[in-house]
């Protein structure tokens, strides 16, 4: 009963001060928390100030390669060049290569050069040197497909060779030329002469993004558009298949699978599975795809089924997740008014689970987009320079390059004009990438829902 | 659903044609980076000037490409190896054990070997008893090896300013370090006669040249196991660094780098041609013979790669920087006969 002595006499604060002024320990306390609050701030803006970094740096390089010059020339297809004979008969044709084009060009260049009035003392060929190498091909390939034009003069635009291009993009300027032995002064003063008539000029290149690869001699004519197709068609293989299993998967694991240790093994290994590193995926595609099944080789078909190996667990690990976010009440309302397990799963469940299923499949085929390590295994990396496939078919099995692996490509060349096309390249893999986050944000905030 | 049902139905098709015809119908080239610029150009003229589609050429180093040549013959493995390197007897070998017995070899031209430095930095005139002196991993001094002492230029040759030694070169799995090393630290050794004294001192010649070929491993060369490219970065971001790189290479970016001298000789397409710039080496591509008929376009190709019009003096390869070898005419006879190693060659 000592309380009751206490009662009568209040317990006398221990210390005397009010609560608006702060005693040591609470100033402390106070410090601390304005402290963290400033890490916290400075942590976000050290990564705000790289992102902004990356993005201007990107950009800043990158934009360089939407836009190429172009040089206007009228070309006389002369008949004793191309058609020796004089039948027109196709294989006669094609048996002048380009090589053989290649003075059509020159003399082409020098009547327009003397038609402009300009002075130089160039010969033909080196007048023509100005000209990509992609044009005699764009030459050959017009006539071949328009036979009927032999013998008449046509108009064409031609890419300028990388060294101009840099020229007009100041990348090349007229004192580090000096050792160069792809451009001369008085090329470069032709090229001035050009700018000025207007033949010569520096527009968009659609081909940067339609176009397919080039050799190291051309890096104007290089594009990205063959591989996209390539990444495109292994995002196919890879939703057609991870979708479906990744989400039955989940479905009996979550919904119908009894939890005993077999299913707690399988559990901890998807989880496991989805920290390999993906060069491992690579050789299990390489030995069992191509070396085992025979699947072609630098094939998008082998490609999507190894990203498919990549991409399964994280699809699972979101679909679980979505599954597991749907009150149990649902089920057992649609359980309680006679629907069998299946069709509380199916009817119920999984329709309500579907927005963040989609969004886990959408950032899982994003990260496949931008995978590289896997492919330089299966040859989908290198010099890939097929034509645009007719048919899926052919899209999935002949061989391509994939959009991320075409960077690494344009990057390690050397011709500093396909450094930039690798930037380029990087801002075509990114607006990819932020447009498949955009989709999966809004399916999220369009459909999710919360209980 | 029905386009789900119509895409799973399109893909497996494709696989299950894939699986019983694997007719493959382009030519697939692996192997050298220095060769690769070169075997690009040639499959792109090749894909625009014949019915055959374009080529895949990829990458990844000599060795790695002739291993995976010689992983057996089919139409899952690749046709051609590009080499900037002689294939080793020991891979002959181990090509035979997996079945690849008739490879034709092909000799395509010869590639210089040069050594650059930062546009703005010190011009060096180099022999190769200054790369002996300054990469070696141990010198031979009154008997005994040493390790090297050498961290400047000036302490190698008088001559040389004094800037730190700092030299990037192609790592062990690229064909260029062997004829680095053979043709620059072994021709240093040699004309230093430092490998004289060794011999002198007893010691037998293979530990000899091995000891004289040991590049040092103290930080002061490092192995650079990626593209030229990887090596010009180095050097853009450390511009002391001399790098080596593939005369090409150096071709394309002179507004970058400043090229030096190896005993007096500048190197260009003209002096690797008549030999007066010592280093420079044969690049070679392999051929599968068994896969001649069988892979449609292959034989053209190889025909198509060694054609005047190509690989000769005026060819587009030579404008990129390739010595255009002067037997030419041999390597033309030697594809359409088919001549394989060992066969009387």
């Amino acid at each position: 009963m000592t309380d009751v002595a206490n009662t009568g006499a209040p317990a006398a604060p221990k210390t005397s001060k009010s609560l608006l002024t702060q005693d040591a320990r609470t100033i402390k306390r106070n410090r601390a928390e304005t402290r963290f609050k400033m890490y916290g701030i400075a942590a976000i803006s050290i990564g705000m100030l790289m992102l902004v970094i990356l993005l201007t740096t990107i950009i800043g390089r990158g934009t360089g390669a939407f836009q190429q010059t172009f040089i206007t020339l009228s070309v006389p297809l002369t008949e004793a060049k191309i058609d020796k004979t004089g039948t027109r008969d196709i294989e006669q044709i094609k048996k002048v290569s380009t090589f053989g084009y290649a003075p059509l060009l020159s003399a082409a260049f020098a009547q327009k050069v003397t038609e402009l009035g300009i002075e130089t003392d160039l010969k033909p060929k080196d007048m023509a040197n100005l000209l990509s190498k992609d044009a005699p091909a764009t030459l050959r390939d017009y006539v071949l497909e328009n036979l009927d034009q032999i013998g008449q003069t046509v108009e064409f635009e031609f890419l300028a060779q990388s060294r101009v291009d840099g020229y007009l993009k100041d990348r090349v300027d007229r004192g580090s030329i000096a050792n160069d032995k792809n451009i001369s002064a008085e090329q470069l003063d032709l090229v001035d002469g050009l700018l000025v008539a207007g033949t010569l000029e520096k527009r968009f290149n659609i081909s940067f993004i339609t176009g397919a690869d080039a050799s190291d001699a051309r890096p104007e004519a290089a594009g990205m558009g063959v591989s996209m197709i390539g990444s495109l068609s292994m995002m196919l293989v890879v939703l057609v298949l991870a979708l479906p299993i990744g989400v039955a998967a989940s479905i009996y694991l979550e919904e119908f699978a009894p939890k005993n240790w077999i299913t707690d093994v399988i559990e901890v290994n998807i989880s496991n599975l989805a920290a390999v590193p993906s060069i491992v995926f690579g050789i299990l595609g390489l030995a069992v795809f191509i070396n085992y099944m025979h699947l072609p080789n630098s094939a998008p078909l082998v490609g999507g089924l190894v990203l498919t190996l990549m991409t399964l667990p994280t699809i699972i690990i979101s679909t679980r997740a979505s599954l597991k976010a749907v009150p149990p009440s649902i089920r057992d309302a649609a359980l309680g008014v006679g629907a069998s397990k299946m069709q509380s799963v199916f009817h119920h469940v999984l329709p309500l689970a579907a927005p963040g299923i989609l969004t886990g499949t959408i950032i899982g085929l994003a990260q496949a987009l931008g995978e590289t390590a896997p492919l330089l295994l299966i040859g989908m990396v290198g010099f890939i320079a097929s034509n645009p496939p007719e048919t899926i078919a052919e899209g999935l099995l002949s061989p391509n390059s994939a959009m991320p692996a075409q960077i690494y490509e344009w990057a390690k060349r050397s011709d500093p004009a396909f450094y930039e096309r690798a930037w380029g390249g990087i801002i075509i893999l990114l607006v990819f990438l932020i447009s498949m986050n955009a989709i999966a944000v809004m399916l999220r905030r369009r459909f999710e829902r919360r209980w | 659903m029905s386009l789900m049902k119509l895409t799973t139905s399109a893909l497996a098709i494709a696989a299950l044609s894939a699986t019983t015809a694997a007719a493959r119908d382009q030519v697939q080239v692996a192997g050298s980076s220095t060769v690769l610029p070169y075997a690009s150009i040639v499959a792109e003229a090749f894909g625009e000037n014949f019915d055959f589609p374009t080529p895949v050429v990829e990458s990844g180093g000599s060795s790695a490409g002739l291993k995976r040549f010689c992983e057996g013959v089919g139409e899952n493995t690749i046709d051609i190896a590009n080499s900037s390197r002689q294939i080793r007897e020991k891979e002959i070998a181990a090509c035979a054990d997996n079945g690849v017995t008739d490879i034709i070899e092909v000799r395509v031209g010869y590639d210089g070997i040069v050594f650059a430095s930062d546009i703005d930095g010190n011009s060096f005139a180099f022999t190769p008893e200054d790369w002996y002196k300054a990469l070696a991993a141990e010198h031979f001094i009154d008997g005994k090896l040493v390790a090297n002492g050498f961290t400047t230029w000036d302490q190698v040759n008088a001559d040389f300013p004094a800037q730190p030694i700092q030299a990037f070169i192609p790592g062990t799995k690229h064909g260029t370090r062997e004829v680095f090393e053979e043709k620059v630290i072994l021709a240093g050794c040699e004309d230093g006669g430092f490998l004289q004294a060794m011999l002198d001192a007893g010691v037998d010649e293979d530990t000899a040249e091995g000891k004289c070929m040991a590049i040092r491993t103290d930080g002061k060369s490092v192995d650079i196991d990626g593209d030229y490219t990887e090596t010009l970065a180095r050097i853009d971001s450390n511009k002391d660094g001399i790098g080596v790189f593939g005369l090409a290479f150096y071709e394309n970016n002179t507004n970058k780098l400043q090229v030096a001298t190896m005993s007096g000789v500048v190197p260009s397409t003209e002096s690797i041609s008549t030999g007066e710039y010592p280093v420079s080496r044969p690049l070679f591509f392999y051929i599968k013979k068994a896969h001649i008929g069988v892979i449609p376009g292959l034989k053209e190709f190889a025909e198509f790669f060694v054609a005047d019009e190509i690989a000769g003096p005026d060819g587009p390869l030579a404008e990129y920087g390739l010595v255009s070898d002067p037997e030419l005419a041999d390597t033309q006879a030697a594809i359409a006969d088919e001549k394989t190693i060992g066969a009387g060659s």
